[in-house]
């Protein structure tokens, strides 16, 4: 099995809960318990109100794609032999918009508003990243 | 009158060179320092407070070091290429406030020659956001192709009024002797160059160059017996755009924040201002920047950058240096804007220039545009 040749997440205290839902191939994002407000990225005080409670709340895994680029040029290491890919900011159903990468679908394919569905990958055994895909039941 | 007005810009200088294999960072910084220091009529001995960016994270006293400097104020913010706009900022104010009286604020550059890739060479910041984005590859273009496309959608805004920018700043390089790229280029030759994160394509990119600049900011009182007469500071202020929990407007930049508050120090409307300096790290930054500043309305910056507004005899000049686009982008550009606002506003400009240049807008905008950015903005007046 050929390295992993892109970044990984360096997974720490704050962010943990969010990558461990991610290996059990959940999408799952913070929800402050004292004032009700989502974030994401996931952080151990709610900016909002300065709370520590915090609750990982469950999503769909449903969303649309908010914006995107097709990139064709990038010579770090891991994305210089994987292009063209398509970077993207998705917007969950529960509201919050997450970077992520369009997979599954051609390039020139992609469409702002386009209805897309998480898919997990294990970019390694202790990682699996988050990506998104065409949904299936487009409406 | 704000405090700011207690300093003033009595010294520029933009090194010429575009491509310096055979120097050093620190010998840029040296000469660029060398031709501020006179064009101010002053030395480094005058110097008491000194600001840099780009040389480390506390590399500003082996930069000091290197010029034999001892400084009691010094700065080395880092908010990316704005960060040299935010500097002559902070020297008004430690100037205003007795911290210092002259602040030599420096920057170079070899990116070029060291064949840096500094808009596609992938992202790793180190900072804790980084492994929520790193894995899935942004670098600094895509971030600001992906605001774009949103612009794009939301507004339909066009290829050929992105690209309409990228043809100004050109022509405008073409009346600057020192610019990296002077042929004309046509709307056609940008939109036919090729898409290297879309939409945006390779002319709608700012150059990669060497280069160096370096501005000296001192008190109104000590400017009066000096070489130049002083550029006077009307009004600043700093913003800061990041993914907001989440919730991030993509098209609203810092500069919806720092340009009415520099606008409402200086005293001065949109009708006042002679010369925009805007960052121009891609031809979207002008377009929304124009938005974000308010002389346009919010989605209407398509239609407002046609018709050669932005170019020379139009309206509203901008860029009249040919900017990143096609002057220099040596990675962190802010610096550069300063310079060419004074320029013009002292009628140094020859062939480019500004008629009658009295007020002169400064923006420069640091970082990712798409993830998190800086703008700074500057009011000058002659």
């Amino acid at each position: 099995m050929t390295k992993y040749a892109k970044p990984l997440p360096r997974i720490d205290e704050e962010s943990k809960g969010y990558w461990e839902a991610c290996r059990r191939h959940e999408l799952v994002v913070q929800r402050c318990a004292a004032c009700g407000r989502l974030r994401h990225y996931p952080r151990a005080l709610c900016p909002a109100c300065l709370s520590e409670r915090v609750e990982w709340q469950r999503c769909s895994g449903r969303g649309a794609v908010y914006t995107f680029t097709v990139t064709y040029q990038n010579q770090a290491a891991g994305f210089r032999d994987a292009l063209p890919y398509v970077l993207a900011y998705v917007e969950l159903e529960e509201g919050v918009r997450l970077l992520t990468n369009i997979v599954d679908c051609a390039p020139d394919a992609v469409r702002i508003g386009m209805p897309v569905e998480v898919v997990f990958e294990d970019a390694t055994p202790d990682v699996t990243l988050p990506k998104f895909k065409p949904a299936d039941d487009r409406p | 009158m704000s405090a700011l007005a207690r300093a003033v810009i009595a010294g520029v200088y933009e090194h010429p060179t575009r491509w310096a294999p055979d120097k050093t960072q620190f010998q840029l910084c040296a000469e660029a320092a060398r031709g501020a220091l006179a064009d101010a009529g002053l030395t480094l001995a005058d110097v008491d407070g000194f600001c840099t960016a780009g040389v480390g994270p506390i590399g500003i006293m082996t930069l000091a070091e290197h010029l034999d400097l001892t400084p009691r104020f010094h700065d080395g913010t880092n908010i990316g290429g704005s960060s040299f706009v935010a500097h002559v900022l902070h020297a008004a104010a430690a100037i205003a406030a007795g911290l210092a009286e002259t602040v030599l604020i420096v920057y170079a550059s070899t990116a070029s020659s060291d064949r840096y890739a500094v808009g596609t060479g992938g992202l790793t910041l180190g900072d804790a956001p980084d492994q929520f984005e790193a894995p899935y590859g942004p670098t600094v273009l895509n971030s600001y192709a992906l605001v774009a496309q949103r612009h794009m959608h939301e507004y339909g805004t066009r290829a050929e009024q992105l690209a309409e920018i990228a043809v100004t700043m050109r022509r405008h390089a073409g009346l600057n002797p020192h610019a990296k790229y002077r042929d004309p280029i046509t709307v056609d030759d940008v939109l036919a160059s090729r898409v290297v994160s879309s939409p945006l394509h390779l002319l709608d990119c700012c150059l990669i160059s060497d280069g160096a600049g370096a501005i000296v900011v001192t008190a109104a009182e000590r400017a009066r017996d000096l070489a130049r007469p002083p550029v006077r500071l009307l009004g600043g202020s700093e913003g800061l755009c990041h993914t907001a929990m989440g919730e991030r407007d993509l098209l609203a930049m810092a500069a919806a924040q720092s340009g009415p508050r520099a606008l409402a120090m200086a005293g001065v409307t949109h009708a006042d201002v002679d010369l925009c300096m805007l960052y121009d790290s891609f031809t979207i930054t002008v377009l929304l920047t124009l938005e974000n500043l308010g002389f346009c309305a919010r989605g209407e910056g398509g239609a407002f950058v046609q018709g050669g507004r932005l170019g020379l005899g139009g309206t509203l000049p901008t860029n009249t240096d040919g900017g990143g686009l096609s002057s220099n982008h040596p990675g962190m550009r802010g610096i550069f804007l300063v310079i060419e606002a004074v320029r013009q506003l002292r009628a140094d400009c020859g062939p480019r220039q500004v008629a009658d240049c009295e007020v002169a807008l400064c923006h420069g905008t640091g970082g990712m545009l798409g993830l998190r950015h800086s703008g700074v903005t500057l009011v000058l007046g002659r």
